[in-house]
């Protein structure tokens, strides 16, 4: 009999390495319900889970409600655009609105740094974070370590890079601890403007020339340039960015370089920070992380449905 | 606490030989046979079994899978913490086959419940029998009943019985467990 440490997922910062171990024993067991002629486990069927989305998602949504329907949960999602927050409702009433109505868990989505743990405070029931400003982004980070586990096994020792939009990214964030606290280094690579000032301090390598972080690597991570998150203007233009943070077949080529393993995120802008060729070659794990998104996320919900208090 | 033999390595090879003999028996050429332990316990069991229903019909495969059931059990979120599953390794489908259910104690009923229901995921079989070592019979909160079982023990809810094999253990061996005290002295 086991449990998680914490009743909420708000990010990687709050959990141990128990944990993610924990989640990813899990996940392997739901890899496999995955892979069998019905993909479906009755385990959350009392469970009612609300998917409140402040701001947009495909991939993240789709993830969560696939994982919440293949446990057998019920799922209402909820999206900013069409909701009562347009007409000047507080988070805590909205949410407490949603939980009056007997929902368990909620899985949520806000532009805000902080929003889950601030909700966290002020509602009884398990939260979830599926991102939040440029704060953390767990689930994403889980199922990055839970992929590179299954490609390369023990990620002690592992180098990974994480390249691009370092400052408006919750992955970058929440990807450093999650690899830091299982024996990975963590090196980040981007335009000066676009890594934070002490990122440093968290013990991750600042490597502003691409070339050199990539001969350094055994894995990529190339973020997405976050227009939506960009207020003022980061560097010149995309295409000088592509020259000089872009990765493709000619820069792996010319430095060299092979055995690489390449993700992302998503969703991916092509020719911007990563050529089709390789986003879509045998090097890339990009679809493996989605795929095993799913299964990560069944583990955490169903590892967070404990006992109701 | 008081322990009690119920069977010995010998009882227990003997019984094993038994059990085998009995699905052999009953389902004969073994055509459509496949037998399904249930993880964590039964799965000791189903591995000596198939090697014996092996050995006795002189066929070199049986389709034999192992069954996790954490995700289908009914106390879910009513106890404390969550049960780490175990793997299932069922390769093969199970429609029209006929199945043989193996788990090493059958108390309540409740866990061959999630496993009928788990099983279920893997195809619509066309029997399904259950196999145990040990039947605690006067303990069932759920209408199950084996068809093949090793030993009958009349125990009350408190009192423990424990599989042991040789994987973990020096030897098989059956143990009952008991902390009530006689009063017949």
């Amino acid at each position: 009999m086991t449990k998680v440490s914490s009743k909420h997922l708000l990010g990687i910062k709050d959990i141990n390495a128990d944990d993610v171990h924990l989640i990813f024993n899990t996940a392997d067991t739901f890899k496999e319900v995955l892979n069998r002629p019905i993909k479906k486990v009755p385990s959350l069927r009392d469970v009612t889970i609300a998917n409140v989305f402040f701001e947009n998602s495909t991939r993240t949504r789709l993830s969560f409600e696939l994982a919440e329907k293949r446990l057998s949960a019920d799922v209402v999602n909820f999206s900013a655009g069409s909701s009562s927050v347009k007409k000047g409702e507080t988070l805590i009433d909205t949410v407490n609105n949603i939980l009056a109505m007997k929902v368990d868990m909620v899985v949520m989505r806000h532009p805000n740094p902080g929003a889950c743990v601030f909700l966290s405070k002020h509602v009884n029931c398990s939260i979830i974070n599926a991102g939040d400003g440029a704060h953390e982004h767990p689930t994403q980070a889980l199922l990055d370590a839970y992929s590179l586990r299954e490609k390369v096994g023990d990620l002690k020792g592992l180098k990974v890079l994480i390249a691009g939009d370092i400052l408006h990214s919750r992955v970058a964030l929440s990807n450093i601890f999650c690899l830091q606290m299982l024996g990975a280094e963590v090196a980040v690579s981007g335009p000066a403007t676009l890594i934070p000032k002490h990122i440093h301090s968290l013990g991750v390598k600042v490597m502003l020339d691409f070339r050199e972080a990539l001969q350094w690597c055994d894995v990529v991570n190339m973020l997405r340039i976050q227009m939506e998150r960009q207020d003022i203007q980061y560097f010149p233009t995309l295409r000088e960015y592509t020259m000089q943070y872009g990765l493709s077949r000619q820069l792996l080529e010319e430095i060299g370089k092979k055995d690489i393993i390449i993700m992302h995120p998503g969703p991916i802008n092509r020719g911007v920070e990563i050529t089709s060729d390789l986003a879509d070659g045998e090097d890339s794990i990009i679809l493996n992380q989605v795929e095993n998104g799913v299964a990560v996320r069944m583990a955490i919900l169903y590892l967070l449905a404990g006992k109701p208090d | 606490m008081k322990s009690l033999v119920l069977l010995n390595n010998t009882q227990v090879s003997l019984t094993l030989d038994r059990l085998a003999y009995q699905v052999f028996e009953r389902h004969g050429d073994l055509k459509d046979t496949v037998l399904i332990a249930l993880q964590p316990r039964g799965v000791h069991l189903g591995r000596r079994i198939l090697e014996k229903v092996k050995a006795f019909s002189n066929k070199s495969e049986v389709p034999y899978g192992e069954l996790d059931i954490t995700f289908y059990r009914d106390d879910f979120r009513r106890r404390d913490g969550v049960l780490i599953p175990s793997s299932t390794n069922i390769n093969f489908s199970i429609e029209n086959k006929k199945v043989v259910l193996i788990d090493d104690v059958l108390f309540t009923g409740r866990t061959v419940r999630s496993g009928l229901d788990a099983l279920l995921d893997f195809g619509r079989p066309e029997t399904v029998e259950l196999l145990v070592l040990i039947d605690r019979r006067f303990s069932r909160e759920l209408p199950v009943q084996p068809d093949y079982t090793g030993r009958t023990v009349d125990v009350i809810s408190e009192e423990k019985v424990r599989v042991d094999w040789s994987e973990n253990n020096d030897k098989n061996e059956v143990i009952l467990f008991s902390d009530i005290q006689n009063d017949e002295g």
